[in-house]
């Protein structure tokens, strides 16, 4: 059975001690009149996936985008490896949903970019960059262009920038939502893969149920108005019986179900 | 493809003058020379070196004249641009000198810096310029907030957003500007010649006239045309070799 916890806070740890990668406390925002966090805290742990999962207005971007250190909370705190966060900061890479591809540069200098920005050497992080083009599948696509490339193949290119700058957490902010749905299922059975390999702390925004139920550690439910965290879900027995059966897993429709009934009366 | 694109251009060419030297045998007016004299004019004046001289004379408020507002538009567009004040305090003299009709201010700029080479250079930088700060300080605002915000997530500094973001984000639209606002240039250097002082290109045009030697006169603005467009083509073809990704549009299409 899954295990769940109603509570906010330290639910994650509540079970067992994980390590814990980036933590948010008390985090509210507000834009103008409108409020768009209400002291959410929630923890993150080291090497796993965690999804904000919540319908649309839920604040789930906006927290991410906090935790990036673009935009500052109102008030509430972010740590990330025990550390304040003030700003951008090399232990984070950012995902996005519109790729945020540079259109005039070639698939090798947008996967660079985040190096070039680190003041590495031309040679140096060409090499890093053409590791990850092949790691991410481009192999022979590094002197082409953006709009030369499929949606699915963007990003990508936004994948392997991320990985690129070799940061401890992933910031993925609804990474799959702009590709078609094959290349979404091979995505998602490859970002397993990268969970599993690379030991970094992936936090993943998602509208998609079935998506975040897939790929997640620890799925966040958020809800809005007031936005909070209604209730994390770890799925614990599926993850190891491979890839190809996940989806017919009886945990994982049911965990999928569970949280359809508590999301559902949200959706309008 | 390159071929076509010849193709078609000599093909437009080919109308064009065919129609000139067609109008000009019917005749459409006593004071509209054939396609064929004009070249001829053409020839004989770049023989006798009197085009020669009539470049050296125009194509110095024209350089002058484009070399400040290309660079100074650009540098006070993308100012303008980042900026809600320099904005404010900036884009109405633009949107006014664009708007104003420059010839019946040409006596004023006169009065004010005599006939010399300086009221030249105005005239053309007035021609040039707005279009060229309007256009970079509309591509700047514009630019797409993701791509910024990649950019700052990736530890980008204020100075790499500008240089490595929003430049060359702006250049397609910041190089539509230059190139209105070169052609606007060239416009600027033959009026001043015909409104100020009668000088290279502009007096050719002027004296031709004044002794019905119409060939001539169509020749010197043929010329100025033909100018222009080489100077617009080798404009496009800078921009291909800076951004080459932008030729074919936007990653976001």
């Amino acid at each position: 059975m899954p295990q769940t916890s109603a509570e906010t806070g330290t639910g994650a740890t509540e079970d067992t001690a994980f390590e814990i990668a980036v933590s948010t406390r008390n985090i509210s925002k507000n834009f103008g009149d409108v409020e768009a966090l209400n002291d959410l805290s929630l923890e993150f742990p080291l090497g796993q996936l965690t999804s904000l999962l919540g319908p649309s207005g839920c604040g789930k971007t906006t927290l991410l985008k906090i935790i990036a250190g673009l935009l500052e909370p109102t008030s509430g705190e972010v740590e990330v490896n025990g550390q304040k966060v003030t700003g951008p900061g090399p232990d984070r890479a950012f995902v996005f949903q519109d790729f945020a591809l540079l259109p005039w540069a070639s698939v090798i200098r947008n996967v660079a970019f985040g190096l070039e920005l680190r003041g590495v050497a031309r040679s140096e992080r060409e090499a890093v960059a053409e590791s990850y083009i092949k790691q991410v599948g481009l192999a022979g696509f590094e002197n082409a262009y953006p709009h030369e490339l499929s949606g699915g193949m963007r990003q990508r290119v936004g994948l392997a920038r991320a990985l690129a700058v070799d940061a401890e957490v992933l910031l993925m902010d609804e990474p799959f939502s702009a590709v078609d749905e094959q290349t979404r299922r091979k995505f998602q059975e490859d970002l397993l893969g990268l969970v599993q390999n690379q030991n970094k702390t992936f936090i993943f925004v998602t509208h998609s149920i079935e998506e975040a139920v897939y790929v997640s550690d620890q799925v966040a439910i958020l809800l809005p108005r007031p936005s909070r965290v209604s209730e994390i879900i770890r799925p614990s027995s599926f993850r190891g019986k491979g890839v190809d059966n996940i989806r017919r897993d009886p945990e994982y429709l049911d965990i999928v179900d569970e949280i359809w009934t508590s999301l559902r009366r949200y959706v309008e | 493809m390159m071929n076509r694109s010849l193709t078609l251009k000599v093909l437009s060419a080919v109308i064009l003058f065919g129609a000139w030297e067609i109008a000009g045998h019917i005749p459409v007016s006593f004071a509209f020379p054939t396609f064929l004299e004009s070249m001829g004019a053409l020839m004989r004046m770049m023989g006798d070196g009197t085009m020669l001289d009539a470049y050296a004379e125009t194509l110095r408020p024209l350089a002058v004249g484009i070399a400040i507002s290309a660079f100074l538009g650009i540098a006070l567009g993308i100012w303008v641009g980042l900026s809600r004040f320099f904005d404010w305090l900036f884009s109405p003299i633009f949107i006014v000198m664009q708007a104003a009709p420059l010839a019946a201010l040409i006596p004023l700029l006169v009065l004010a810096y005599g006939i010399g080479l300086t009221s030249k250079v105005l005239v053309v930088c007035i021609m040039a310029m707005p279009v060229i700060v309007l256009n970079t300080a509309g591509a700047v605002r514009n630019t797409p907030d993701s791509i910024k915000e990649m950019g700052r997530s990736y530890l980008a500094t204020d100075l790499d957003v500008i240089l490595k973001i929003i430049i060359p984000a702006a250049s397609p639209v910041i190089f539509a500007g230059l190139r209105l606002g070169i052609s606007a240039g060239f416009i600027g250097a033959i009026l001043a010649e015909l409104k100020i002082t009668p000088t290279g290109v502009g007096d050719i045009i002027t004296y031709s006239r004044s002794i019905a030697d119409y060939p001539s006169m169509y020749a010197a603005i043929f010329s100025i045309i033909l100018l222009a467009v080489l100077f617009l083509n080798l404009l496009e073809r800078i921009e291909a070799v800076l951004f080459k990704g932008n030729q074919r549009g936007y990653a976001s299409d």
